[in-house]
């Protein structure tokens, strides 16, 4: 086929395009995706009754601020991955800086601490372990649908990314299970799992995001 | 020896610069115009829509006969790779920020098509060099071939209800009230089958055996 013959079909019957389509379509993703693993939450191991209480409040209200935010910073950022012209390095370093402060608070809780057995592996780790990455899976299905509606150009990045924002909001939804109140096991458990969808999104971004 | 060199290399240099110059004032004359008629067509301006599709596929025959080249492979492929980004452009045009310039956007499609062509050809190339999104505009060539792609054979191979769609609105130019009409298929579903369509045709062209 000749070009001029692809360019005649293409241009017949111009359909005029809404700005501002591809970040409904991800919000959309966020908030289904989160709502989903809200449910999935309740119906599996269930809120925590005394998270309104004076001394697990504060406790509760880091854990939901730093997945929170992760998940806000990781909106963002994928508001810019999906379309071609790739930019957010910022971003990006906003988000290893995050993780390094909660890693640096995580050490130094240990080392000030007498106990360490409690505060690393807390009382649910292995729930925390299988729930995490559970509640994650339906937001990143999501996520990556909605990708798939832009153009990523950095495939491996973008999925990383997907990946963050869905181990995000798998760990936000797991806090208000979580029993276990030490900075040290958010460090290691909320952050390591994050890191790991975040792995996960990376390695299986080239192949689901590809157009 | 080393003095003739390096008054050589200056030469060279010199050349380089003054090339980077003219390619900077092109791009300068270029960028408006294009990013005008891009904002036309995403309002709807079926003619501006196709104007730019047209300037555009002359800088890309002239950027992929350069690129094929520079991998050694043979330049009569420009052509399918140009209408493949032709098709991507269109398809993908809701992913262009109105707020940026248009080239770059450009580009970093035509880039991303390059280096997806190179690893479904498998070349021993991990990564295209990333060059300023001024070496887009550089280019010229308007020598059409024809591409791989046999509008007929495609048509035979897509499912009947996106073949009919293709043909009422795209061939033969019925607006989409009337083939939702002709057809008995709802406006949305029309829209939803020339897109599906259109993308279809995308991974057909430089695929060499149709599926």
């Amino acid at each position: 086929m000749r070009t001029d013959k692809l360019i005649d079909i293409l241009s017949t019957n111009v359909e005029p395009v809404k700005p501002g389509l591809l970040e409904k379509t991800l919000a959309w993703a966020v908030v289904v995706g989160g709502t989903t693993a809200f449910c999935l939450m309740l119906a599996t191991v269930g809120a925590r009754r005394e998270i309104l209480n004076g001394s697990e409040l504060g406790f509760f209200a880091l854990k939901i601020g730093w997945t929170l935010s992760l998940i806000l910073i990781g909106y963002l950022l994928l508001t810019k991955l999906i379309r071609p012209v790739q930019t957010g390095r910022k971003l990006v370093a906003v988000i290893s800086f995050s993780f390094l402060a909660v890693a640096v608070a995580g050490a130094v809780a240990l080392i000030g601490s007498a106990d360490r057995r409690i505060i690393i592996l807390g009382t649910q780790w292995v729930t925390c372990a299988l729930c995490i990455p559970l509640f994650a899976t339906v937001p990143f299905i999501l996520l990556i649908w909605a990708l798939r509606k832009g153009a990523p150009t950095n495939l491996k990045r973008t999925g990383a990314i997907a990946g963050l924002v869905a181990g995000a909001l798998g760990a936000m939804t797991y806090a208000f299970h979580c029993p276990d109140d030490f900075l040290p096991f958010l460090a290691i458990w909320y952050g390591g799992l994050i890191a790991l969808c975040a792995f996960i999104g990376a390695k299986f971004g080239p192949r689901l995001l590809r157009w | 020896m080393a003095a003739i060199r390096k008054v050589h290399r200056r030469g060279r240099f010199k050349c380089n610069q003054l090339r980077r110059i003219a390619e900077l004032m092109d791009v300068r004359s270029i960028e408006p115009e294009l990013r005008s008629l891009m904002v036309a067509g995403l309002e709807g301006d079926a003619a501006a829509h196709k104007m730019l599709l047209e300037k555009l596929s002359v800088q890309l025959r002239g950027y992929f006969k350069a690129q094929l080249g520079r991998y050694g492979r043979d330049p009569v492929e420009a052509e399918d790779l140009v209408q493949e980004v032709l098709i991507a452009v269109h398809t993908r045009r809701h992913t262009y920020d109105r707020s940026q310039l248009l080239t770059p956007w450009v580009y970093a499609i035509a880039r991303y098509k390059f280096s997806d062509y190179l690893r479904r050809s498998k070349i021993s190339r991990t990564d295209v060099p990333i060059e300023d999104a001024e070496a887009l505009t550089a280019y010229n060539d308007s020598a059409q071939v024809e591409s791989n792609l046999d509008l007929d054979k495609l048509l035979a191979g897509i499912s009947p209800k996106t073949r009919q769609a293709i043909q009422y609105v795209k061939l033969e130019g019925l607006s989409v009230s009337e083939a939702a009409a002709r057809s008995g298929m709802s406006e949305s579903a029309v829209k939803v089958a020339v897109h599906r369509g259109l993308k279809a045709l995308a991974t057909m062209i430089t695929k060499k055996e149709p599926r």
